[in-house]
Formats: structure tokens, sequence, C-alpha cells
């Protein structure tokens, strides 16, 4: 690969000093991110998988969007993480693949906070 | 038309609706909870981190009985200070000295010891560390801003799911009046994965 070149400067903009926000490790970037990586470790510590299982499942995930394109710089890895968490779900027989598109579709019809809730610009309570 | 929130509902992208649909499934069917999984987050954001593995260090500097156990049985030593559970059920320590360099890498995915170090960086999880590391060791840390005297030996050590590694790093120079608290300070993230060295003393390391 062109990229892993040995004079190419390969870390660019992936070394740790343009890392903003990351002189220790753990950063989630966003919510979705936390939520995912929670998901997969409760699941293993509730002894639905193993390690070794879950491990399996994810390089083969990387592997796979790799294939697909995937530049595969570290942005992507909790997209194949939430991959990972689908497909050993179904695996595992925890949940349905039916079960889970049409709790998709529920969810994109019933978004956060589209709860018909009206702004109110004065207090609703003063006492 | 009332004034809804609908302006944020458009911007919930697909992975966050992917998550939100199983994680929803999951707790109705009660194989997750969601104080538990609040719990995790709240742990891996805030108390686990590389300052966890910097007073393993700190310790081995200071104290060559624990040392020998770190080395001999690296789990045990590191449970002695209260660091276990996922993804640091089988540790090794591979230490630095004036002959030997010792880096670390997941050449699959990013398996990486978590109760001693956090979650990995960015880089730490991306294919051209994985795969570089590999071919050129020497080129990675002189990125890094380490470079070695050639007659230092090399050593990168593949960490996966069975077995992760973490590097002893050298006790820096100048270092001989100071406490473990004030050594934990010099050890830093990349020094324990071994693309870095212990700051010198003066110097301030990871927090």
């Amino acid at each position: 690969m062109s990229h892993m070149a040995p004079d190419a400067g390969w870390l660019g903009g992936l070394a740790p000093p343009s890392m903003p926000g990351d002189p220790s490790g753990p950063v989630f970037r966003e919510p979705w991110e936390a939520q995912a990586f929670a998901l997969a470790v409760a699941l293993h510590r509730a002894g639905h998988f193993t390690w070794p299982e879950w491990v399996a499942v994810i390089s083969a995930e990387i592997r796979r969007a790799q294939a697909e394109g995937d530049p595969d710089l570290g942005s992507t890895y909790y997209r194949h993480w939430l991959a990972a968490l689908e497909k050993i779900v179904v695996a595992k027989s925890l949940a349905d693949d039916v079960d889970l598109r049409l709790r998709r579709l529920e969810c994109a019809a019933h978004p956060p906070g589209k709860h018909n809730h009206p702004a109110r610009r004065e207090p609703i309570r003063v006492g | 038309m009332p004034d809804t929130h609908e302006d944020l509902d458009t911007r919930e992208d697909d992975v966050a609706l992917r998550v939100r649909a199983i994680e929803s499934l999951l707790i109705e069917k009660g194989l997750v909870q969601p104080a538990a999984l609040a719990a995790i987050v709240e742990t891996y954001e805030t108390k686990i981190g590389p300052h966890n593995g910097a007073q393993v260090v700190a310790r081995a500097w200071t104290d060559p009985a624990f040392k020998a156990r770190l080395l001999s049985n690296a789990t045990g030593a590191i449970a002695e200070l209260g660091f276990s559970g996922v993804q640091g059920e089988d540790m090794v320590v591979v230490e630095n000295t004036p002959t030997v360099h010792n880096m670390v890498v997941c050449t699959l995915c990013s398996c990486y010891p978590w109760p001693t170090l956090g979650l990995p960086p960015n880089w730490y999880k991306s294919a051209p560390y994985r795969a570089r590391v590999v071919i050129d060791p020497r080129g990675v840390l002189s990125e890094f801003g380490v470079d070695l005297p050639p007659e230092k030996e090399v050593r990168v050590w593949d960490s996966n799911a069975e077995l992760r590694y973490l590097v002893l790093p050298e006790r820096p120079a100048g270092t001989e009046g100071m406490d473990a608290a004030a050594l934990a300070a010099l050890v830093t993230r990349d020094a324990m994965i071994g693309t870095g060295v212990a700051a010198a003393a003066g110097a301030g390391g990871a927090p």
C-alpha cells in the first residue's frame, strides 16, 4: 500500500501531538460511540460471549471494511465496533435480525426529542 | 405547528440510530441494564486511563520485589494495585533495558490493556500503525520522536484477545531521589506502548 511507504511520513495527522483532546487515550468522539462500546462490554461481562469471540467478529468487520475501501485510519473504528455488535447479537441469538431491523424503523419514526414539546420562553413555575 | 425540537432530530445520523435501536431492544429483553451501561461509560471516560499503568511502572521502579512479580506474573502483580477486568486478564510486561527497546501493536485490530492504559488512541487502531510497526519499527519510533541507537535491539510484540503487552520503560536518569508518586508523573501512555520513553526528570508525563 502506497500510504505505508517508509518515507511517506505515514503518521501525518495521526500522530499524538495533532490529536486534540486525546492526551491520555480514552476519548469517545460522539455519544453513540460510548453507547456501542458499553453495550459490547456489558454483554461480555454478562457472559454472552467471550472476549476472543468478540475480537474474531470485530477483526473480521475491520477486514471487510478495508476490503470495501475503508482506509481504516482509526476514525471509523466504532463503526466497525457497531457492525460487530449487531452481528454477534444475532449470531448468539440475543436478538433476531428482523426484530433489530423493525426496531430501527421504529426508532427512525420516533427520533429522540420529537415529542411535540413546545418551547416555553417563560418560567413554567414561579414560587 | 408548535415550536418543537425537530431541527435537532434531523441530525441523528444512521449510526446513532442503529445504536439506539440495538440498545433499546437489548434493554427491553433484559440483557443489559441502563445503569450498568452508564457505569461502564463513566468508568472508561474518567477512571481508567494511563495514570493506572503509570502507577504500576513507578512501583516497579521503586520496589524490586514488585518488579520481579510484575515480570513473572504481570496479571497478578497489576491486580495487587487494583487494576483488572476486561482486556486485562492476561497481561505480559516486557522490560526496556539499555540494550532492548520493546513496542506493542495489535496487528489484527486494537487489542490493548484497558485496565492499565484505558482505551487505545486513534493511531493505535489505524491500519498504517498496525502494518508499519512490523515492517519498519525504527521508522515508526522516529515519527514519534524516539531515535534509538542502531545497536539497541527493537522487539515488537503483538497483543491479541488472549494476552496484552505493557512496556516497562527505563527509569530516566536523575530520578534517584524521587518517590513513586513523582515518578508516575513521568510515565507517559506512549512510553508504556513503546512508542515513547519516560519523560526526563523535571518534565511532565501523561496526566
